[in-house]
């Protein structure tokens, strides 16, 4: 890891995630600079997702530290990691939508818990969010009544809802076609730049985490520990890692060691 | 033995099916060719890998090597390759090296593409098989946790209760007034069918008896202390824990698999705050209420069975009635029902919130729901009644 140019916002130190005995990963030590675009990438199923819950704090680490500025928040009592965990905004894989509220209701939600705003304000900024993410007037849809990829755009206008400081992407693009997945990336770019916020994005969509990251962590499913970090295009240039190489070059660094005959 | 690869080297339009073949041949010198022929697709019935496995053994002398023969062979799809992955399996296991040279090029590469991927089953959870001691220990230790987990729920109720009286606790009213309605208004229907059936029916089976002594007029009595005091409660706990305990469990369970539990929780909204204490608080408000009106409907039942069995005036019957229960009735009926609706609500809600994240999840949530529901409520009647025998309020 060079020398921190910028201060981290978010310091990983000798992380380790399990399920019960089932470890996912372990001794990750990476750091999250302000206003990055910072990937977490991997192949399937090596564990990016529940890392990412550790980081949100919705699950609690086996071993190490997760540290938001100076604070641990997992030593943290428990109003102080609510208090920590809602300057984090996140978009789940599936949107995960309140399917029992409306659009607008899902991203005022928030608003309404957070903030003293009347019900006309609130009501107000959760259509400007929606505009943001480009679902202007569907404020009285219902989730269910809109397609996935709108979905997950709501999903993006709520966790903006309160203005967080990060926002942490569960797989943004999965399942949404080339051109929307790019909508979505522009829009992680251009909410960093007009305001500042940091993103995390959990993915394995190359086209995408080559072209939005500043910064990344490569997981890795069989030692169950971290192989790398830095700006992805320059892992996929000069990373000594052959595995990482690989990965970011869809294979054709490293080609497998029997790619298996041309099938008939 | 020769590469020849027979014409019809991959899956295509399948020509007059023949039957599958297989057969293992011997050399003195150990050498074992199996002999593969006819069509092998899996909509026929294909050999079992067990009787090659059999025939191995059987050989003499004990095979070194096993080479493959597929002149035969007219088609094939899937069943040939998970059979030939099925003989590389035997042949590791038995040491035999295995010449692949005879099998069509189609079939070999598709065999080198099932095993480039190392087998990941170490990965897997694997579940042990003990024995029957070992199943009654493990479902032992089992409701030991149950019972655990039921406890700690109890406490995040409590604290999550002490928030709502300190105004600390965050839920909206709307979805209150909402779960109110849901549980109260919208179960009357069921409820006053169900409360004026058993009231007919403890009316009925009274009627048949008393008659016996000429005391039909207790039949009054009878329906309006049962009704009261126990059934209708009872009646009212058991419908909610079917209409409302069930929907409690299947709605969280399902926030769950969506993910939607947890993305409050991003947002440092409690769930229990946000999810269980509105509907928790319903219940319990709405199941004394609706069991007054089961009341009602019960002793109408009863009544209507009175009037047109028994022989008795409507006057006379309701008199009775009036003149049998007292508030001492009124008010265990009362605080039963209380604490049903708390079991129903908890029931509920702790399924829902245990709900693992799959759809047959889900549908285990909800089962688990109405048999937890049931199981308490009638564990609670019990506990209830000597309790107030003891306090003499009967």
């Amino acid at each position: 890891m060079s020398a921190p140019a910028r201060e981290f916002q978010v310091q990983v130190e000798g992380l380790s995630v399990a399920y019960g005995d089932f470890l996912v990963q372990q001794d990750l030590n990476f750091g999250i600079r302000r206003s990055d675009v910072f990937i977490v990438m991997g192949p399937s199923g090596c564990g990016k997702t529940t890392v990412m819950r550790s980081l949100t704090g919705l699950l609690p680490p086996a071993a190490g530290r997760v540290l938001y500025g100076t604070e641990d928040l997992w030593t943290a009592n428990e109003a102080e990691r609510a208090r920590l965990m809602r300057r984090n905004g996140v978009m789940y894989q599936s949107g995960a939508l309140w399917s029992s509220l409306t659009l607008g209701e899902n991203v005022g939600l928030p608003l309404e818990q957070y903030t003293d705003l009347s019900p006309r304000q609130i009501r107000d900024i959760a259509a400007y969010k929606l505009a943001l993410v480009g679902l202007k007037g569907f404020d009285d849809f219902y989730p269910s009544q809109v397609s996935g990829g709108m979905q997950k755009r709501v999903g993006v206008a709520r966790a903006m809802a309160l203005d967080p400081d990060i926002l942490y992407f569960d797989e943004p693009s999965a399942g949404l076609d080339p051109i929307s997945a790019r909508h979505l990336d522009d829009l992680i770019l251009q909410l960093r730049d007009g305001l500042g916020t940091t993103m995390v994005v959990v993915t394995h969509e190359l086209a995408s985490l080559l072209a939005i990251g500043d910064d990344a962590v490569f997981l890795d499913a069989e030692t169950k520990t971290m192989l790398a970090t830095g700006n992805p295009r320059d892992l996929r240039d000069h990373c000594p890692d052959a595995r990482v190489r690989g990965f970011l070059t869809r294979g054709e660094a490293t080609p497998p060691p029997d790619p298996g005959a041309p099938l008939q | 033995m020769a590469t020849a690869a027979p014409d019809q080297t991959g899956p295509g339009p399948a020509p007059a099916a023949v039957v599958p073949s297989m057969r293992l041949d011997t050399t003195a010198a150990g050498l074992a060719t199996l002999h593969l022929g006819g069509t092998w697709r899996v909509g026929q019935s294909l050999p079992e890998i067990d009787d090659l496995a059999r025939n191995l053994d059987a050989a003499t002398p004990t095979p070194t090597a096993l080479t493959l023969d597929c002149t035969g062979l007219t088609d094939w799809d899937s069943g040939l390759v998970a059979y030939l992955l099925g003989v590389r399996d035997l042949a590791i296991q038995r040491d035999l090296p295995m010449d692949e040279a005879g099998l069509p090029d189609g079939v070999r590469g598709l065999l080198r593409l099932a095993n480039a991927v190392p087998d990941r089953s170490g990965g897997k959870p694997t579940a042990f098989h003990g024995g029957f001691l070992h199943e009654v220990g493990s479902e032992a230790l089992g409701l030991v946790r149950s019972t655990g987990e039921i406890m700690e729920f109890l406490g995040e109720v409590a604290l999550s209760l002490r928030r709502l009286i300190r105004g600390q606790a965050r839920l909206r009213r709307a979805d209150l007034w909402l779960a109110i309605q849901e549980a109260g208004a919208q179960a009357l229907p069921i409820v006053s069918m169900v409360s004026f059936l058993v009231g007919m029916i403890l009316a009925y089976v009274g009627a048949q008896q008393l008659a016996k002594f000429g005391a039909r007029i207790f039949v009054a009595d009878l329906v309006g202390l049962a009704t009261v005091i126990q059934m209708g409660a009872l009646v009212t706990a058991i419908v909610l824990a079917g209409r409302t305990g069930a929907a409690y469990a299947a709605h969280i369970g399902t926030m769950q698999v969506n993910e939607e539990v947890d993305a409050l929780r991003t947002l440092g909204l409690s769930p229990m705050d946000f999810l269980v204490l509105p509907r928790m608080l319903a219940l319990v408000l709405m199941t004394p209420l609706l069991t007054v009106y089961s009341d009602l409907m019960g002793i109408l039942g009863g009544a209507l069975v009175g009037v047109l069995v028994g022989g008795l005036s409507l006057t006379e019957y309701l008199n009775e009635t009036q003149a049998a229960i007292g508030w001492n009735h009124i008010i265990q009926g009362l605080i039963s029902a209380s604490f049903y609706g708390a079991i129903v609500a908890v029931s509920g809600c702790l399924r829902g919130m245990q709900c693992g994240r799959s759809a047959a999840a889900v549908g285990e949530a909800t089962t688990s729901a109405v048999v937890t529901a049931i199981v308490f409520i009638v564990i609670a009647a019990a506990v209830l009644t000597v309790v107030f025998n003891a306090m003499g309020l009967s």
